[in-house]
């Protein structure tokens, strides 16, 4: 078995392309705010104690879901630029994950969409969340196109990395639908008699009843659930291969165990009696928040292996 | 368990009272012993040691933990001697291997066990027994339709039924006037291969630790590394690890090289490192013929009874000094002559991304007085805007761009005591510094292959007479890990089953004008109401089309 050394690598760097990227990524968000704002004007309508004014929300709605469907089309090509700039897959520093998993989260839930369509008043969190999202990628996380570091030179930069990016917009749809199911449950947003909490209560009416948020919430969590237990597998096969060990408690393992952890935790909560319901949508909203925690304190803050933001 | 109403957990069961009754409050170490297996194997409890399992693992990430930070523990104790007293007293330091979070896991795994094996034998009865009878009051069920039906249909319905739901991979039991089927036994067996396989992942992991080792080795272009305990520098066995292990293979780095990006249009990326590549040629014994392989990052090398990993990298510059003064030669050429006090490859620690490299050499052996060294390397020297020497490129743009500073300290090194020191780092506290920093003296400056400088004081004199690259390989085996692989993936894929794989239960039952349809299911099932449409719909059609092609 003799492997001759390579010739020397080439590195393949489109700095201008990446600029008319991040130009479509500004677009993008310039769409998703507007959506966004027509989301929430929808639901102020929607919630309307005038039957006149909850005639037209739905026009509106319609309007806001074209707005949506947009926007993620100008996000996917700014995505797809971004590869071709880098000459990779557009996922190897926190900019780009922040940039691929946000359109992930948008693509899951407008093919959702067709399937489940308890989901469509989730838009407004969705809008949001992904707009915040984007601010701060472009912000604070942004880097030039970078080559891959040779630790990062692996096909399970593909595998490892899309499936955990596709298990987080499972996450944080099953999360805004706990959130919802936590509003509606709450005696505070449902008793109080402040004038802020009457038409917080009519928004809330217009979501699905809690029954249907705490299956929709599961049923997304399950898929979750499953596709970062395969993360955490696949990120072991590649640990294994990068660091010579496929576990050793770096940070971001631990991270991604507690996670798995809580998330099992919510599996039992479940069918467990007393802690199925409120309980269970607490640790589905922890183990979400525990997600952002890994990607955002642990990846700059804390001392580990996975240190790819590429910031400094 | 109450064979009609199928829990989703048998720990939800065991609420019948005590037969010992009220009358009796002692229970007696039997009956003490039971309530805390009861307690123990019971979900709520999984459940809440699943969440500590979690908790406890935080503060492995917040503090330094000796097995994948030590030189982090080393300073976090030199940084905050006291707290760090009190917090490894608390095995802080050593969170996964601390009895604290072994003791959650391990109560776990019973748990997980007490739990598993009751369900496994349930659900083998469940499997070898008939589905359970169809229940008086089908409207009772989760999923309902009554279908009024004329007599022809009526009169079929039945056989129609069992024979739809056969089809559909039920198993069918006919009961008269009703049929009473049920499918997706496979959830609960992907349950349980789901915990077993958790069982055996722990058994693999700790079984692979046990027996297996990992070394580090440092070696410069043309060192030979031969596989014995004598060979590592750091070598970190399992509790059964056993030297007679070590097969004798022997491994010599014939070269080292860094592909960076040098094109200068990419200003963000120019000096990035694209390629390591590391050549070594290995004899699996030491009389076999040699063979030349590449070691990259992602890509080890692979022996039968170890692999062999590139961990890190850097510069070793090859000095020699010499306690006679150098030699001036004719046109002002200075040259060092023997005997030589120290000459060889010094490994040089990079200190960051351009590779700015600190080394320390020690001469024990220097007449009169021995001294040591701190010297930095700078591939491509620089000046930084306080006039502080830097490197501005992680390799050499030509060979007279990077430079090498020396700084000598005379005094005792401290080598004689017996105590091991680190070879890396000079205990520059009690030396004198004599070159370099706030001496005055010039600190003494090399280029590569050029001329050789005086030390002060007219200690000797030093040259920097080549440059090698060298690499930081670890060496490891662990027989666990493909065991480990294997158990995951199998709860990867009893995962899947028993999260995806609906277990429903059907009942279709002949009444005076019609018939009636119920389903429940164990666990969410979104599709329950629309199996029992469907099969309402399917039946009540007088087409009998289906049921001819069988």
């Amino acid at each position: 078995m003799i492997s001759m050394p390579r010739t020397q690598l080439t590195v393949a760097l489109n700095e201008d392309l990446s600029q008319v990227s991040l130009y479509f990524i500004y677009f993008a968000m310039a769409l998703y705010t507007v959506a966004f704002l027509a989301y929430v004007w929808h639901l102020s309508q929607a919630s309307s104690t005038l039957k006149a004014v909850r005639k037209g929300a739905s026009r509106i709605e319609r309007g806001a879901f074209i707005l949506l469907v947009f926007a993620s089309a100008l996000h996917g090509i700014g995505v797809i630029l971004r590869g071709v700039a880098a000459s990779r897959v557009p996922w190897a520093n926190m900019y780009e994950f922040s940039i691929t998993g946000t359109f992930l989260v948008v693509a899951i839930y407008l093919v959702s969409w067709f399937f489940v369509r308890d989901i469509r008043i989730l838009a407004v969190f969705l809008s949001g969340f992904v707009l915040l999202v984007l601010g701060i990628a472009t912000t604070v996380f942004y880097v030039e196109v970078k080559s891959l570091m040779p630790a990062l030179q692996s096909y399970w930069l593909v595998i490892h990395v899309t499936v955990a990016i596709l298990a987080t917009g499972f996450f944080n749809i099953a999360s805004a639908a706990s959130i919802a199911y936590l509003m509606k449950g709450s005696n505070l947003v449902q008793t109080s008699k402040l004038r802020g909490f009457a038409l917080t209560r009519r928004i809330l009416a217009l979501f699905p009843d809690m029954t249907k948020l705490e299956k929709l919430a599961y049923r997304f969590n399950i898929i979750g659930f499953i596709l970062w237990t395969f993360t955490l597998i696949a990120g072991a096969i590649w640990a294994e291969r990068a660091w010579h060990r496929y576990w050793g408690w770096d940070t971001k393992e631990v991270w991604t165990f507690i996670i798995w952890t809580i998330y099992a935790g919510y599996l039992h909560a479940n069918a467990t009696r007393g802690w199925s319901g409120k309980r269970s949508a607490w640790l589905a909203v922890i183990g979400f928040c525990a997600i952002i925690f890994n990607f955002t304190i642990v990846n700059l803050f804390f001392k580990g292996l996975h240190v790819y933001s590429g910031l400094k | 368990m109450d064979s009609s109403r199928p829990s989703d957990h048998v720990s939800n069961a065991p609420t019948e009272p005590n037969s010992s009754g009220v009358n009796s409050p002692e229970l007696g170490l039997v009956g003490w012993l039971r309530w805390i297996w009861r307690l123990l194997t019971s979900m709520r409890t999984a459940l809440i040691l699943l969440l500590l399992l979690a908790a406890a693992a935080i503060p492995g990430s917040v503090y330094p933990q000796r097995s994948a930070d030590p030189n982090g523990v080393t300073s976090y104790f030199q940084q905050n001697a006291e707290l760090a007293k009190v917090l490894d007293s608390l095995q802080l330091f050593d969170v996964y291997s601390s009895v604290w979070f072994s003791a959650i896991y391990i109560l776990l795994f019973v748990s997980l066990i007490g739990c598993v094996v009751p369900r496994a034998i349930v659900h083998a009865k469940a499997m070898a027994s008939a589905p359970p009878a169809t229940p008086k009051v089908m409207a009772r069920m989760p999923a309902y339709q009554l279908v009024d039906a004329k007599k022809s249909v009526r009169a079929a319905v039945v056989e129609r039924a069992a024979n739809l739901l056969k089809r559909e991979r039920y198993r069918v039991v006919v009961d008269g006037d009703s049929v009473s089927a049920e499918r997706g036994y496979l959830r609960e067996t992907g349950n349980l291969i789901f915990h077993l396989s958790l069982i055996g992942v722990l058994v693999a992991v700790g079984f692979g630790g046990a027996y297996s080792y990992s070394g580090q080795r440092l070696l410069v272009e043309g060192d030979t590394f031969v596989n014995n305990l004598a060979g590592y520098d750091s070598f970190s066995p399992g509790a059964f690890f056993n030297e007679n292990n070590l097969t004798p293979f022997s491994m010599k780095l014939d070269k080292f090289e860094i592909a960076f990006d040098n094109n200068v249009n990419h200003k963000a990326n120019a000096g990035t490192p694209i390629d390591f590549r590391a050549t070594v040629s290995t004899k699996s014994s030491l009389t076999a013929p040699a063979q030349t392989t590449l070691i990259r990052v992602n890509e080890p090398l692979e022996l039968p009874t170890a692999k062999v990993y590139l961990t890190g990298n850097g510069y070793a510059p090859v000095l020699a000094f010499s306690d006679k003064p150098c030699k001036t030669l004719n046109g002002g050429v200075r040259v060092i002559e023997g005997p030589f006090s120290y000459q060889g490859a010094v490994p040089y620690l990079p200190q960051d991304a351009n590779y700015t490299s600190l080394g320390v050499i020690k001469l024990p052996d220097a007449k009169p007085n021995q001294y040591g060294v701190l010297s930095f390397f700078y591939p491509t020297a620089g000046k930084l805007p306080t006039g502080a020497l830097t490197s501005v490129y992680p390799a050499a743009i030509s060979p007279q761009s990077s430079l090498l500073t020396l700084n000598v300290y005379a005094g005792d090194l401290g080598l004689d005591s017996g105590i091991p020191s680190n070879v890396f780092s000079l205990a520059t506290h009690g030396l004198k510094q004599l070159s370099g920093g706030k001496t005055g003296v010039k600190p003494i400056q090399l280029l590569v292959k050029g001329n050789a400088e005086n030390l002060p004081n007219n200690m000797g004199c030093v040259a920097f007479t080549d440059l090698k690259r060298f690499a930081s390989l670890d060496i490891d085996y662990n027989p666990g890990q493909g065991w480990v692989l294997l158990f995951a993936l199998l709860s990867l894929a009893g995962l899947v089953l028993s999260l995806l794989v609906p277990r429903r239960r059907v009942w279709v039952k002949r009444v005076d004008d019609g018939f009636e349809v119920a389903a429940l299911a164990r666990g969410d099932d979104p599709a329950l109401n629309r199996i029992v449409q469907e099969i309402a719909q399917e039946l009540s059609s007088k087409k009998k089309k289906k049921d001819k092609d069988d």
